[in-house]
């Protein structure tokens, strides 16, 4: 096996590489080998500098030193033009794709050949269809770009690479966005391509994914390449640790003696409709109990957004009621809906799923996002003038509390990385002691680290007697750290469970359970 | 309504709609390339003093047609500069165009000419005429009146519709410009010069405003007055909009602000049942009222290109 590795010539050689962005060393040094026909993992945390090295090589930035070698030869790659000439390809995790043209149209952009579309487009599409023959990626090429599903789009920009010409793939965190079915699909088109003699390299942080793939694996951290060999010679737990530069735990934590207490919340019949008359929740029912977290799992976009703002007061749905303590809420006549304020009185956090959104302004020093939502407090303000000593020195508190780094109250909101915002955050909600705490996407790009932190976090929440709902895409997470799991697919709760009988085979069939169905629908149509 | 009628209301419909057609055109090209072009109004109203001057000085239609496009290119070039390169807000770099222009023209037409402003009337000689002034005699009023006899920019400007619409839909360039008008990031990924397509687009707009401009000087009136656009740049951007963006719908919604305003000058002193004598004010403020009835009515939702107004940065 490892002789036949050897044998393979080199598709990309990056030797001592370095990038500066002001007084940020992105790239120290950074040398990459990757092997033809092999698919190279390309690991680290957010910021360690893999996305650097790979804009480095697909020509978006110039390296202030170093060499790069394609297929043997000493290349410059000054633009991304220069880059697909020489065989590259790029996913972007950010599709580039223009949502209003065709899937055609988005391929052919930039490879046109002639003046005049329609001729272009012929040839486009005869070669496209030969080409979706021999990879297996099948797209809809009449399609336009905002309907297709974000599956199809990611085989659409693998499509435009190939169509380009690439022999070398780069993809980056490309099932970040996938359900588990769709990961599958994905994982069988690179094996194939990878036999076909495209060299493919993985950006990610899936470390599963890496071990089921991949064959070589180059670990980042802080700008430098920490660790490199074979897959077949390590396990997750040392490409963890090298990440992150000491021994994580992701694993679960099984919960303290007591199993859930009194209930807290009960959401009946919740009946949501979107501005654009999408009706987003079907008759959702749910109960959360003291001393448990709750975790909905399902692939991103099938309600649970809207599940948040309606039990956060965020947004009134159209039908439902819900309990929350002592008091009840509804939409009929001479009833209301709970608001964020009055929640907040009866002790419900929210920690929203779009951090940059909802839960910061990014413009405010840390100080005044630490104190956002709270502020009217006797803590913080008296009669309307704020006290700014006072919320300086809480959060100040809340950053050596939460490991927040660096620790300085004035810093603008927006200089922190994801996870130390989302720390921050975490931090204000929790601050309150709060009986039931709603999180959307705890750790969403949010360094492995901080993830091991911000679940140990949630999990003393929960010993402490709250009552915790975590919503996230991320089917790892939710078996990390509920005790039970509801599945929300298309609206509705497809599935209760209590976590002994979740694994991710069965949570992505519930997730994906309609996918299915809408998959037959088409073929019969 | 007798043929004659409906021949002179046809006629005075294309003639008004003509420099809207230009302009909302200009607007389609630089907008759907993701830079907001308010400045319609200023680059009209410099190319028509542009034109004036010229042709008053030079006494050649040539010369005033290249002296409009070449201030209004310069201008384009301007709000590139500041919008594309150095990522200013369009809307500011437009108004701000604007009211140069209103200033400017005016400050430079007194200072040269002398005369309040205006510019010298223009003999016929350089003034566009009709490609055929005997049209409404050989092809009878309604035919000869309303659909010859125009001079060279009013066919131009019609011609130039479905010619825009086959740019924008049929040719690698207008394919790049329309990505790169709802997805530059795109576009610069698949190796395309974001700069160069909305410099492009800008240049473009440049010279159909510049044509729209003289069309004001060279055809409709004799010399250039100060403000004499009226507003005709909004109205042209009010019809791009109205038009979601693409220039078939654009010039129907430029034809029907047209129609209004000829119908206005119709029905001044026109007595109609119920309502009596219109007041003339209101009239004339018709068009401009329909304008904003129709965007804010019927507009539906809008289509704007998904990059409009937002500069072009490269991330990392």
């Amino acid at each position: 096996m490892t002789e036949q590795v050897e044998v393979k010539p080199l598709a990309v050689r990056m030797h001592n590489i370095h990038k500066r962005f002001g007084t940020v060393q992105a790239n120290d040094a950074v040398s990459l080998s990757v092997r033809a026909a092999t698919v190279h993992a390309l690991v680290g945390e957010n910021g360690a500098g893999k996305s650097t090295l790979m804009s480095v090589l697909y020509g978006f930035y110039q390296a202030d030193e170093g060499e790069i070698e394609i297929e043997g030869r000493p290349v410059r790659i000054p633009d991304a033009h220069a880059a697909i000439a020489l065989g590259l390809g790029m996913v972007h995790q950010h599709f580039m794709l223009v949502d209003r043209l065709s899937a055609l149209d988005n391929i052919l952009l930039g490879a046109e050949q002639g003046f005049f579309l329609r001729r272009a487009q012929a040839m486009a599409r005869e070669r496209l269809l030969a080409l979706m023959q021999s990879s297996g990626l099948v797209v809809d090429l009449d399609a336009r770009v905002g309907d297709l599903s974000v599956g199809d789009r990611q085989r659409l920009e693998i499509l435009k690479a190939l169509y380009r010409g690439a022999r070398i793939l780069i993809l980056d965190e490309p099932t970040a966005v996938l359900t588990p079915a769709e990961t599958e699909q994905l994982f069988a088109v690179l094996a194939k391509l990878r036999e076909q003699g495209c060299t493919v390299i993985l950006i990610t942080h899936k470390l599963k994914e890496v071990m089921r793939l991949c064959d070589q694996v180059t670990v980042m951290r802080a700008g430098r390449v920490v660790h490199e060999c074979a897959i077949a010679e390590t396990t997750v737990e040392q490409l963890a640790e090298a990440m992150v530069g000491r021994k994580v735990s992701l694993g679960r934590s099984e919960p303290a003696e007591e199993v859930a207490g009194e209930i807290r919340l009960v959401a009946e019949g919740l009946r949501f409709t979107d501005a654009m008359g999408c009706v987003r929740l079907k008759e959702v029912s749910l109960s959360l109990r003291a001393g448990e977290i709750v975790g909905v799992a399902g692939v991103a976009g099938n309600g649970q957004s809207e599940l948040l703002a309606v039990l956060s007061g965020l947004a009134s749905p159209q039908a439902g009621r819900l309990q929350l303590g002592a008091q009840t809420f509804g939409v009929m006549p001479g009833e209301r809906w709970l608001d964020p304020r009055i929640a907040r009185q009866l002790g419900l956090a929210h920690v929203p799923e779009d951090r940059h959104a909802r839960a910061m302004v990014m413009d405010f020093p840390a100080w005044e996002s630490a104190v956002l939502g709270y502020e009217a407090l006797p803590a913080y303000s008296h009669k309307g003038w704020m006290r700014r000593a006072a919320m300086m020195a809480a959060t100040a508190a809340m950053m050596s509390r939460f490991d927040v780094r660096p620790p300085l109250p004035q810093l603008g909101s927006s200089k922190f990385s994801g996870g130390n915002q989302q720390k921050l955050v975490l931090a204000r909600e929790i601050g309150q002691n709060p009986v039931l705490l709603l999180v959307g996407q705890p750790t969403r790009g949010v360094d492995i680290g901080a993830i091991e932190f911000i679940h140990a976090r949630l999990r003393e929440l929960r010993d402490a007697g709250c009552s915790v709902l975590v919503v996230s895409s991320e089917l790892d997470e939710i078996l990390a750290l509920a005790d039970r799991v509801l599945v929300m697919n298309a609206g509705r709760i497809t599935g209760e469970l209590p976590i002994e009988a979740c694994d991710e085979k069965t949570l992505g069939m519930l997730m994906s359970e309609t996918d299915v169905a809408q998959v037959a629908e088409e073929v019969e149509a | 309504m007798d043929e004659l009628m409906l021949g002179t209301l046809l006629a005075s419909t294309l003639r008004v709609a003509t420099p809207l057609i230009l302009c909302a055109l200009a607007g389609v090209l630089a907008e759907r390339s993701g830079v907001i072009d308010i400045g319609l109004e200023g680059k009209m109203l410099c190319a028509a003093f542009a034109a004036g001057a010229a042709g008053a000085v030079w006494g050649s239609s040539f010369v005033a047609l290249a002296a409009a496009i070449g201030v209004a290119f310069a201008l384009s070039m301007l709000h590139g500069y500041a919008c594309v390169i150095h990522r200013g807000d369009q809307v500011v770099s437009g108004m701000a165009i604007n009211i140069l222009a209103a200033g400017l023209t005016v400050v430079l037409g007194i200072a040269c000419f002398h005369q309040g402003g205006q510019t010298p009337a223009l003999p016929d000689e350089v003034r566009l005429r009709a490609l055929w002034p005997e049209a409404p005699e050989v092809l009878g009023d309604l035919i000869g009146n309303g659909l010859a006899g125009y001079n060279v920019l009013v066919y131009l400007a019609l011609a130039l519709v479905p010619g825009v619409w086959l740019l924008l839909q049929q040719t690698r360039f207008g394919l790049r410009l329309r990505a790169v008008g709802e997805n530059p990031h795109m576009v610069d990924a698949a190796g395309v010069s974001v700069h160069g397509l909305r410099f492009s687009a800008l240049a473009l707009n440049g010279l159909l405003c510049g044509l729209a401009g003289s069309y004001l000087v060279l055809a409709q009136n004799a010399a250039f007055a100060p403000h004499m656009t009226a507003g005709r740049g909004y109205m042209a951007l009010a019809a791009m909009i109205f038009g979601k963006w693409r220039p078939l719908p654009a010039l129907a919604a430029c034809l029907l602000f047209g129609f209004l305003d000829a119908l206005a000058i119709r029905l001044q002193g026109a007595v109609l049942p119920v309502i009596g004598e219109v007041p003339v004010q209101f009239i004339q403020a018709l068009p401009y009222l329909m304008t904003v009835i129709l965007l804010a009515g019927f507009m539906g939702s809008s289509q704007a290109p998904g990059a409009l107004g937002r500069p072009y940065l490269k991330e990392r």
